[in-house]
């Protein structure tokens, strides 16, 4: 299944799915997507029950693991609001790799439902919502990494026509962009090499263009690439998607931007 | 700690071997990507067609099969079909047999490097020359290929000239004109006096018997020019229906592969030499190959039988890149390898389980296949399958005790909590293989779990916008 098959958006109220990642590092930006959200004038929800979308199990093969995590999911995320991830990689999770993981499972309905409800947040904003304009100002060169699991699906694009609309904002290309950072989930750990090797490429090829943030629709990549940067002793800046946008409009905490 | 073994080999390989297949891996996708969206509307609905009908074939293969088999007999080939790569080895051997032949010149195919035919035929004391350039200084040096179209993306012309000089071919020189000079010579002899050529097939219509070969050197033609027995070997997954399938299949094949609009030769062989016809073999036997394909085709994962060897996959593949082919311990390397591979071996699956992990499951492959295969899918597939089977796999995160935290909200909030001991003690005395996986070159960012919540909880009882 892919994204294509959605529930269409009636009600102005959303669940909203923070991702693991910003549970435990990123909590920035899991706030922004909740200021740019109630910006546009969507309720939001936060079920306190979540926890992960089941990906890193689903990755390393263990799908018997990875279903328990999805079924309380769909759990948590009762009912028929759309579900907004600030994720393009869970998004994905929820409606490709769950619906695979569940082919020959009794409750593949209800896992499908779930993707049919779930947005990755610029998709939601540009596609569900039809908002292409963002208003405010925010000065910076960004370099936009497109994150991998928005192949195929229509939030980067989403993505790039939100930035490119704030007045300030320059999005400025950089070498090879359709190539993987080399996060991976697991595939960091399991493979640290070759991981390691690939964020470096990406790396020199965002540097060449010497932007003033580098920006994606995933922590996940951001948490590779800066890491690597770090670790280096040559952090660069990274930012999500939502921090921009909030950032732009001037809401609440202009906190961490990591 | 002992790791994955590809990732191992990346630290073995060379990086000046790592440098040129990048470099030639990289400047092929991009010729390839401007050629397709420069002359096709919509050259990703080409690619969703072209699958769909690969997909066709395979599902109908009983229908395909004795249709194909009733056409090429009606061409005037004779017809064999091989459950293994024994049996293949041996409808050859036995085809040379009877003729009393002793000498084969090949032209490049995958099929008979999966079924080591030219070992085999050594061991009967039949040479079996290989007659593309780059398959041939594969043999010379006795070496494995390393890319599915391009055999020595791993060697530079120093190391070509090194075994040309070696093998009596003349003195060292690394001018690739020299070097292709000199092969031409020594192979044109080795035409002349060969008993039977060897092709095999890209593509099989149904509807025709019609074999269609592509080339850019031309051996396959001379190979079947110079003798008077051809013997193709073919995989069961080459057919396609109909002959006009044939006009977005080739057109896909050689931008995906070479990033050319057509190779420099397409042959198209009906059967063999007509009355009319002053050369050309006057015999002529199709080997069909099985050799684990009807168990994939039975699986799960069948999909990846579409694929039509454009190298497509390898060349935009990030984990390629970085390791090059011998990683793969296969015929078959790169993300079509990752998956192939390992079905192939049927039982003997565990052999090869580990390559399905390497991949950071990005899909570039995906967006590039000529025929659509969903190879991230099938990748998920096989490790499903590896955990299945119990496969060990070094390096990989236990996932039972995470699963059992993620699916209990009280657990999970405390574990948040609890991390954020990460941001006071080192990591290095945390005794967490993934963490110092990813902490030999990466820094964590702070530990902040919980953050949100509050936030989020105070929010609501201000209610307001803050």
């Amino acid at each position: 299944m892919l994204n294509t098959e959605r529930t269409p958006i009636t009600g102005k109220r959303i669940q909203l799915m923070a991702t693991c990642l910003c549970d435990a590092f990123y909590d920035d930006v899991a706030a922004a997507t909740v200021q740019v959200l109630e910006h546009l004038g969507v309720e939001v929800v936060f079920p306190e029950a979540q926890t992960c979308c089941g990906q890193p199990a689903f990755n390393g093969g263990d799908w018997a693991a990875s279903r328990k995590v999805v079924r309380h999911t769909v759990q948590t995320f009762a009912g028929n609001d759309p579900v907004v991830v600030p994720s393009g990689s869970c998004a994905a999770m929820l409606f490709h790799g769950a619906p695979l993981e569940f082919e020959k499972e009794p409750d593949l309905p209800q896992v499908e439902a779930l993707g049919r409800r779930a947005w990755e947040l610029a998709d939601f904003i540009v596609h569900g919502l039809g908002v292409t304009n963002w208003p405010g100002r925010f000065d910076a060169t960004i370099a936009f990494h497109r994150a991998c699991h928005t192949r195929g699906t229509k939030s980067s694009e989403a993505a790039l026509t939100l930035l490119k609309s704030i007045a300030g904002v320059r999005v400025a290309e950089f070498g090879e962009p359709e190539q993987c950072c080399g996060f991976g989930g697991t595939f960091s750990v399991t493979f640290p090499n070759i991981s390691s090797a690939m964020g470096t490429l990406k790396l020199e090829h965002v540097r060449a263009i010497q932007p003033d943030v580098l920006v994606s629709p995933d922590m996940s990549c951001m948490m590779h690439i800066a890491g690597l940067a770090a670790r280096e002793g040559k952090p660069i800046k990274t930012m999500h998607v939502a921090q921009v946008l909030r950032d732009a409009i001037g809401e609440g905490t202009k906190g961490r931007k990591d | 700690m002992r790791g994955q073994p590809i990732d191992q080999f990346a630290t073995t390989l060379p990086p000046d071997k790592r440098a040129s297949v990048y470099q030639s891996t990289k400047a092929t996708h991009e010729k390839r990507t401007k050629l397709l969206f420069d002359q096709f509307a919509d050259p990703n609905r080409l690619r969703e067609l072209a699958g769909e009908i690969k997909q066709h074939a395979l599902e109908n293969l009983d229908t395909y099969l004795p249709q194909v088999e009733a056409r090429l007999r009606a061409n005037g080939a004779q017809v064999h079909w091989a459950s293994t790569a024994e049996a293949a080895c041996e409808a050859v051997l036995k085809i040379m047999q009877a003729r009393g032949a002793s000498r084969m010149v090949k032209a490049k195919t995958m099929v008979s490097e999966e079924i080591e035919l030219a070992h085999f035929l050594e061991r009967h004391g039949i040479e079996a020359l290989e007659t593309d350039l780059g398959e041939f200084i594969v043999q010379i040096d006795h070496d494995h290929p390393s890319h599915i179209v391009r055999p020595i993306i791993h060697k530079n012309r120093r190391e070509i000239a090194t075994s040309f000089e070696r093998e009596g071919l003349g003195a060292y020189n690394d001018d690739p004109a020299t070097i292709t000079r000199r092969a031409r010579q020594y192979l044109r002899h080795k035409y002349l006096a060969a008993d039977v050529g060897l092709t095999g097939a890209n593509f099989v219509s149904a509807e025709s018997g019609r074999l269609v070969v592509v080339t850019n050197e031309g051996n396959s033609r001379f190979c079947l020019a110079a003798t008077k027995c051809h013997i193709a070997l073919i995989g069961i997954e080459k057919i396609v229906p109909r002959d006009r399938d044939l006009a977005i299949l080739l057109n896909l094949l050689a931008r995906s592969g070479t990033a050319q609009e057509l190779t420099v030769y397409t042959e198209f062989i009906t059967g063999p030499k007509a009355a009319a016809q002053p050369d050309g073999p006057e015999e002529m036997h199709v080997i069909f190959v099985d050799n684990g394909r009807t168990e994939v085709l039975a699986g799960d994962c069948r999909e990846i039988l579409r694929c039509i060897r454009c190298g497509a996959c390898l060349n935009v593949c990030p984990v390629y890149r970085q390791v090059s082919g011998h990683a793969y311990r296969s015929v078959y390397p790169g993300p079509v390898g990752a998956v192939l591979s390992p079905l192939l071996l049927g039982e003997k699956f565990p052999q090869k389980a580990d390559l399905p992990k390497a991949s950071s499951l990005c899909g570039a492959c995906n967006e590039v296949c000529p025929v659509n295969i969903p190879i991230p899918d099938l990748l998920l597939r096989l490790r499903h399958r590896a955990k299945e089977e119990h496969v060990p796999s070094p390096g990989s995160p236990p996932m039972g005790a995470w699963a059992l935290l993620a699916s209990q909200p009280a657990a999970w909030r405390a574990a948040l909590a609890g991390g954020k001991l990460l941001n006071y003690v080192p990591t290095k005395l945390i005794p967490v293989p993934a963490l110092q996986a990813w902490a030999a070159t990466r820094s964590l960012p702070e530990w902040r779990g919980g953050e949100f919540r509050k936030w989020m909880k105070q929010r609501r009882t201000k209610g307001r916008r803050d």
